[in-house]
């Protein structure tokens, strides 16, 4: 029989199925229900990976998301493989093929074993004592040694074939654990009417109870299982009730936000394509209700980390749920009665059962029925040391004083194939402190649990120290019902269901039980290979905090997060430092609660969806032009348009020749539009622009700077009077989400007196800009209604008008230097008019430009582009624009001008720079300095903000903010380029048409 | 994510807002008067109190207006909201 | 004290490592001191190691609230770089990254500094503007820095995905091969311990409630352990730094955001250097132990709560998958955040304050911990003399005043 530790009946899988699966290579069978971990066990195999730094050999400790030491690579091929899962969790299916971790060679032969005999010399931080010298060997030797050998799993190498969602709710009440607790907390909510989503991270509801053999427990007159399945079939009778399986609820954030993660298709041989593999849930609960439950706590004494040896619930979730025998003679070391359900359930199922109970005088009615029931009982002893290799083989034991101390004298050897630990209970507090809920320990529990909340939450059953399933009932109960109520519902009156069940007696911890040999070694974290030792020699090194205690030893920064280690860890600390334990404080919890895929919290967010794409109504159009486009903040800019055969640097020449000698054509629609309207117009653009508006007469336009309020540049564009009390505002593209929230703030906040009212309307209007020589002869020719004459619409005019048909608003405006008109027309109505403009300016050699060609023609002419020629450290009289300041008024970021340092004559100062040698163009952000050959480090003494070559200049030309800049004209200076430098001679930063012949033409 | 009540939409998620930071500072009227340390108080000094902190939120991605909180910045709670132009009382009322 | 080497740790081998001595002692407070550092992170633990060290002056607490490293220290992503723009920037930084160097060696302790080199990519036209201005910038002031096409990025980081399919693809980048990583509480624990053995007191668990200023000069602390007299005063608070100053009656231009980071689980070696890019916010290597450590931006309000928004991860999350769809499957194993102080202009504040004998490092934002070493050294000048060094001279709490900012966020300012 290959599965050799099954028993013939029972659980919860479905025998009438066998399923096949591959553990390293070689092929085992189990049955669906079953996990990767019990389908191993139930082959015989313990021996599943090897710890992190001694790569000891390990088996699983136990059944849950806990687990420190079943670590897999799950290997499905198609760029799924996923490191580090916990068999644990992995339900199987046919064909499941994993692969053990941290091994060099096979698990049984691992060569990086031979750690585990240097431990001696490897102890808690022995990596910050060494490997100083010489001071490079630690990143080209010693580093990548020590890399190669930590790590757990391999990371995917392709990328990944699936798909995540996200989804948002808003619920009353969510309930976080699908056990006795949570199931009835939920019912009582759902009966009020609330709407509540019940999230477990099993495939099935039922939590504790499907472990659960029921022996000695009644609910309202019947067995546990039974009462799970009334409670389940209610469970679908309330439609406003979610109920998610395999949904682990990962993260409290603030203001009861909740992470949820579901696993939708994980456990699937063949995931269907229309699914996503995980779901993220991002729940917003009225309230909360956490039903966790409770991990168990391992025992702390000697080679206690040997494969076979694991949690005493683990061994009665396999048995139980999984019909897994995990050994046949089996040694339960316990210091509290839940333990004693393990040593009778496997007894029951033909084990040969011990029990070792630290406690002199266990009273619990367990340890009675385990004695009626034959069992062994060795009471005031505790385990001292282990034996075997790949599998606990022998259990020492040894009496203990009333303390825990062992007796020094005769050590017991019992024979066994599997030890069962208890060491008492942790409530699961890790929603409840990631709320921000304070911890309280409690000593008589022995454990950590909810004291004060932060949120609107409240705990039931085990998670909140109550052991008993009469306790998680009423407590659950009384909980679901709580937070219905708080959620505006009306209390369902249930009457708590009547449990008859073992009493328990008291738990007496035994945190650490160490043997008398030197060189014994007690695990606390298992993965980690933290023992005892090591935090002993922490708290001698003067680490007293717990933080410090668990970054120094690494306890509790596993794959687990210290589920099964952080508060033994703590426990031992107080011990060694003769403190209480909360006196040495408690880690808080973090999310997420189990690791949680990257992939699930970006969710279709890649790609396109990363950030929303903009594109103006014209963008096919340049699209079959074939234009390339550039990312400008959100939008799709077409950057340049070659024809075949040329590179950018030909297509860029070519169009700007067109706009300097005949007409080119350029889409100017992504520039920020903002329509302001009301009677204090002028006067708000008085405060927020540098230069003065009350004059400006209807149908005109006017530049204007907008600085911060510590004086430096910020946006700019040209405003037009539509009306009396209507502007017509642009900006800059990147800025104008910026600029209308900057403009609302100031209205609404500080000057709510003016009626002014603003709207975006950059999506309303399409703008072709029209600029050259002929721009005028191209409008002309498709013009239905309206004067563009040069006496009717001269520069900085605007008209109203009809082109191609179509109401346009035709803005006299230029920013090449050259004839220009930005015509504006009705976003839908954007591709149209391109194209009617396109196809009458072909007999005038209209010309398509991009953005390349518009920043080369811009600069030529000296205009600034703000985020280019400024960066936020940039004044107007920097740019030598003080004509755009007012004198008289105050505006925005004024009275920062006159600051010492913003009248310093060394302030950088726009100037032009001519290469000495005409070909040679200088990158933009190549550093100025006075010398051909300085002396490192430099003195630089300004930067090349724009640098291109020109066509109409025939030679290299750039702007750069300079020094003391404008007394400079005329001085011979070096850039920075390549790695060397290339002369340049100063200039002022105008090259075409300094007089504007062209501009008003 | 904070929950955030608009006093003109009702609560929504944070990603609807924009942060103003500290409320309630007044523009100069008179900045032309104004020593350069009195300009750089306004324009940079900022409270960044421990515990109750007034600050500004603009429902970007609602109704565009912007208001007044009152938060503990040690619990992120937030003990009352305000229209423009309301102010909130010495308990942060 | 005892030389840490692998001889002495093969000594103490041995012995069962039962005769190591404590990293620092835990002295109770003297009723007073030449020099008081509030805060025993990094940057305050290396300003009392250099205070003893390079001015002999021995006789300095360290007060911390928590335990050593408790804030930022223990709270970043570990990224060490100094290719900032400004020049007062890049002296300031490339002071620290000399520092670092040899810091294992000066400390005798292994803070496995690692110069794995630091990318900053450029995803569009903007960014390879400020980036070839930034590497300009460096290489004259002798800081190394270059510029990389995508090409070359993808070769020294072969796991970046150049595709021209994601949302803003890759097209080229700076590398600083001196940037890399170092171990962040080993950092902490090094100097203290440095600090301790040229006796200097280190005081945890007290935490300062009051600053005693007696005619416009600071004269003590008063703490959760008494008062406290001080010669001089320097706080390096980060997150607090607005809260300790206000003691002292004085109002900073900071403001304290939350700032997250997270890890995944550990894995074998899968990366090979820091990854940055400001554009998109994000922020990538992977730690000696296997994790991809991740940094996150900040959230958006002020708040002292150590925690933050789960949107922030994942906008992080997106960026890090956009750039490395290969790590789609990783899974977060951890995350956590730090308050961070954030200037106006994005540098920090070394120096002098209004009240006499009361300095103040702080400002740090969202970069402290690759300065540590620097930080601390030059604000050790300034507390021994009263006067800042050379280096830190330019980063003073005056220059909001007279407008002589070191805009480094301004720098990368919004594309056209």
């Amino acid at each position: 029989m290959s599965q050799k530790a099954r028993i013939a009946q029972g659980g919860r899988i479905d025998r009438s199925r066998t399923i096949r699966f591959t553990f390293d290579g070689k092929r085992y069978e189990g049955h669906p229900g079953d996990t990767l971990a019990s389908a191993l066990l139930a082959n015989g195999v313990h021996l599943v990976g090897r710890s992190f730094k001694y790569h000891r050999p390990r088996g699983f400790l136990s059944a849950g998301s806990e687990e420190p030491n079943g670590l897999v690579q799950l290997e499905m091929g198609g760029g799924r493989t996923d490191p580090n899962f916990k068999a644990t969790q992995i339900e199987l299916f046919d064909g499941l093929v994993a692969e053990s971790q941290n091994r060099k060679g096979s698990l049984r032969y691992d060569r990086n074993a031979v750690n585990d005999r240097l431990a001696h010399f490897l102890p808690a931080g022995f990596y910050y004592k060494t490997f100083k010298w010489p001071a490079a060997f630690w990143t080209k030797v010693y580093e990548p040694r020590i890399r190669a050998a930590a790590g757990l799993g391999k990371a995917p190498t392709a990328p990944d074939p699936d798909r995540y969602l996200h989804r948002h709710v808003w619920t009353d009440v969510l309930v976080v654990g699908a056990g006795p607790a949570g199931l009835a907390a939920a019912l009582a909510a759902a009966r009020t009417g609330a709407r509540v989503i019940l999230c477990d991270e099993q495939p099935e509801v039922g939590g504790s109870l499907l472990s659960e053999s029921g022996r000695g427990i009644t609910v309202d007159e019947v067995a546990p299982d039974a009462w799970l399945e009334r409670a389940k079939a209610e469970l679908g009778q309330h439609p406003e009730l979610t109920v998610l399986t395999r949904t682990t609820c990962f993260g409290y954030y603030d203001h009861n936000y909740l992470g949820l993660l579901e696993k939708v298709t994980d456990h699937l041989a063949d995931p269907p394509p229309d699914l996503p593999r995980q779901r993220l849930w991002r729940v917003r609960a009225k309230q909360v209700v956490l039903a966790t439950g409770a991990i168990e706590r391992p025992l702390v004494f000697p080679d206690n980390d040997r494969p076979g040896i694991m949690l005493a619930s683990a061994a009665r979730t396999y048995l139980n749920r999984f019909g897994v025998l995990v050994g046949r003679e089996v040694v339960v070391c316990t210091s509290d009665d839940s333990a004693y359900d393990a040593a009778l359930d496997l007894q029951g199922a033909g084990a040969k059962v011990t029990v070792v109970d630290q406690r002199h005088t266990p009273i619990g009615e367990r340890v009675v029925h385990a004695q009626t029931a034959g069992i062994t009982i060795l009471r005031g002893q505790g385990p001292v040391g282990s034996q075997g290799r790949f599998r606990v083989a022998q259990l020492h034991v040894q009496a203990l004083d009333e303390a825990g101390r062992p007796i020094m004298g005769r050590v017991q050897a019992l024979s066994c194939d599997a030890v069962l630990m208890c060491g008492g209970w942790n409530p699961t507090v890790h929603l409840f402190s990631q709320s921000r809920g304070k911890l309280r320990w409690d000593e008589g529990l022995a454990a950590f649990v909810p004291g004060e909340g932060m949120q609107e939450e409240r705990s039931a059953g085990a998670c909140r120290g109550s052991w008993t399933l009469a306790e998680a009932l009423v407590e659950g109960l009384a909980a679901g019902t709580e937070a219905a109520v708080a959620a505006g519902f009306e209390a369902h009156p249930t009457p708590a269901p009547a449990v008859r069940e073992p009493v328990l007696g008291p738990h007496q911890p035994v945190w650490l039980l160490e043997g008398d040999r030197a060189g014994q070694r007690a695990w606390v974290d298992f993965q980690n290979d933290v023992t005892a030792k090591d935090l002993k020699l922490a708290n001698r090194e003067g680490f007293r905090s717990i933080e410090h205690v668990k970054r120094y030893t690494t306890n509790g920064m596993a794959t687990d997060q210290g589920k099964t280690s952080n508060v033994t860890g703590l426990a031992i600390v107080a011990e060694n430092l003769s403190r209480p334990i909360p006196e040495i404080g408690t880690t808080t919890f973090r999310p997420p609660y189990t690791p949680t895929t990257f992939g699930a919290f970006a969710g279709p967010s890649r790609g396109d969806l990363f950030d929303p794409v903009r594109r103006t109504p014209m963008h096919g159009w340049a699209e079959r032009q074939g234009a390339v486009f550039e990312d400008v903040g959100l939008w799709k800019r077409a950057w340049y348009f070659p024809k075949p055969g040329e590179d950018m640097h030909a297509a860029v020449e070519r169009e700007c020749r067109a706009v300097r000698n005949a007409v080119g054509m350029f889409d100017a629609t992504t520039l920020g539009k903002i329509d302001i309207q009301g009677k204090d117009g002028a006067e708000f653009l008085n405060r927020i622009y540098t230069n003065a508006w009350s004059k400006l007469g209807i149908g005109k336009c006017r530049y204007g700077l907008m600085l911060r309020e510590d004086g430096m540049v910020f946006d700019d564009g040209v405003t037009t009077r539509i009306g009396e009390q209507h502007f017509h505002m642009t900006t800059t593209t990147g800025g104008a989400a910026g600029v209308l929230a900057w403009l609302e703030s100031w209205l609404q906040t500080e000057w709510p007196e003016l009626q002014v009212y603003l709207t975006s309307v950059t999506e309303q209007w399409a703008v072709i800009a029209l600029q050259g020589p002929k721009a005028r002869d191209v409008l002309q020719a498709v013009l239905t209604r309206g004067d563009i004459s040069k006496e009717a619409l001269p520069h900085l005019s605007m008209t109203e008008a009809e082109v191609a048909g179509i109401p346009a608003r035709i803005f006299r405006i230029s920013f090449t230097g050259e004839l220009g008109f930005e015509v504006n027309v009705p976003a839908s109505y954007g591709e149209i008019v391109t194209d009617a403009l396109h196809r009458a300016g072909q007999p005038f050699g209209i010309t398509p430009y991009g953005t390349e060609a518009m920043h080369v023609l811009r600069a030529e002419k000296g205009y600034i582009i703000v985020g280019q020629e400024t960066d936020g450290t940039v004044t107007p009289q920097d740019l030598g624009m003080d004509w755009a300041v007012s004198k008289q008024k105050d505006f925005l970021g004024k009275r920062s001008l006159s600051r010492p340092d913003m009248l310093s004559p060394d302030r950088k100062q726009l100037v032009g720079l001519l290469p000495v040698d005409p070909k040679l163009v200088p990158g933009e952000g190549a550093q100025i300095v006075e010398s051909p050959k300085p002396k490192l480090p430099a003195k630089m003494i300004g930067h090349v903000t724009s640098s291109y070559h020109s066509a109409s200049l025939g030679r290299s030309f750039a702007l750069a903010l300079l020094s003391g800049g404008r007394a400079r004209h005329g001085q011979r200076l070096w850039v920075s380029h390549g790695d060397g430098t290339a002369e340049v001679e100063v200039t002022a930063p105008v090259f075409i048409d300094p007089e504007g012949a062209r501009l008003h033409g | 994510m904070l929950l955030i009540t608009c006093p003109h939409c009702g609560p929504r998620a944070e990603t609807e807002f924009r942060n103003g930071g500290e409320a309630g500072i007044v523009r100069p009227r008179d900045p032309a008067a104004l020593s350069d340390g009195a300009w750089t108080g306004y324009v940079f000094t900022r409270q960044n109190p421990k515990g109750r902190f007034h600050e500004r939120w603009c429902h970007a991605q609602g109704c565009g207006r912007w208001f007044t909180a009152v938060r503990d910045t040690v619990t992120d709670r937030f003990l009352s909201f305000h229209p423009a132009g309301e102010q909130p009382d010495e308990a942060g009322r | 004290m005892t030389r840490f080497s692998i001889f002495s740790l093969a000594r103490n081998a041995l012995s069962g490592h039962a005769n190591w001595p404590a990293y620092w002692r835990s002295p109770e407070p003297k009723r007073g001191y030449d020099v008081v550092i509030i805060g025993g992170g990094g940057h305050g633990l290396a300003t009392a190691y250099y205070l003893a060290k390079v001015h002999k002056v021995t006789n300095v607490a360290v007060l911390e609230r928590g335990w050593l490293g408790g804030g930022n220290t223990g709270r970043n992503t570990t990224i060490c770089r100094s290719n900032y723009l400004y020049d007062e920037s890049a002296a300031l930084y490339d002071h620290a990254m000399q520092l670092w160097e040899g810091l294992s060696a000066e400390l005798n302790y292994n803070v496995m500094f690692s110069q794995r080199g630091v990318l900053m990519l450029a995803h569009n036209t903007h960014d390879l503007q400020i980036a070839r201005r930034t590497v300009h910038a460096n290489r004259l002031n002798g800081v190394d820095n270059e510029l990389l096409t995508a090409e070359e990025a993808k070769a020294f980081c072969p796991q970046l995905n150049l595709s021209k399919d994601i949302r803003y693809p890759v097209m080229g980048a700076a590398l600083q091969r001196r940037g890399g990583t170092a171990r962040h509480d080993a950092v902490a624990w090094g100097y203290a311990r440095g600090a301790d053995r040229l006796g200097v007191d280190i005081i945890q668990n007290c935490e300062v409630t009051g600053i005693r200023v007696e005619g416009g000069r600071a004269v003590g602390v008063e703490t959760s352990r008494g008062y406290i007299a001080a010669g001089r005063i320097g706080c390096v608070a980060a997150g607090h730094s607005s809260v300790v100053a206000g003691m002292a009656g004085i109002e900073l231009p900071l403001e304290s955001f939350p700032l997250q980071a997270l890890v995944s689980e550990p894995v074998k070696p899968a990366f090979p250097c820091v990854v940055m890019s400001n554009t998109i916010h994000a922020y990538i290597s992977q730690s000696d132990k296997g994790e991809l450590v991740i940094g996150a931006g900040t959230d958006q309000y002020i708040s002292y709560a150590q925690r933050g928004g789960m949107q922030i991860i994942e906008h992080t999350l997106e960026a890090i998958l956009e750039l490395f769809p290969i790590f789609s499957r990783m899974r977060m194993l951890r995350s956590w955040a730090g308050i961070v102080d954030v200037t106006p202009d994005r540098s920090p504040i070394i120096g002098r304050t209004p009240v006499d004998n009361f300095f103040i490092n702080c400002g740090w934002g969202t970069g402290g911990f690759k300065a540590t070493p620097g930080s601390g050294h030059v604000f050790a000048h300034t507390l021994a003399h009263g006067e800042p060094h050379p280096i830190n001279a330019p980063f003073t709490l005056d220059r909001f005043v007279n407008g002589r900012l070191i805009d480094e966020a301004a720098a990368a300012a919004v594309a056209h």
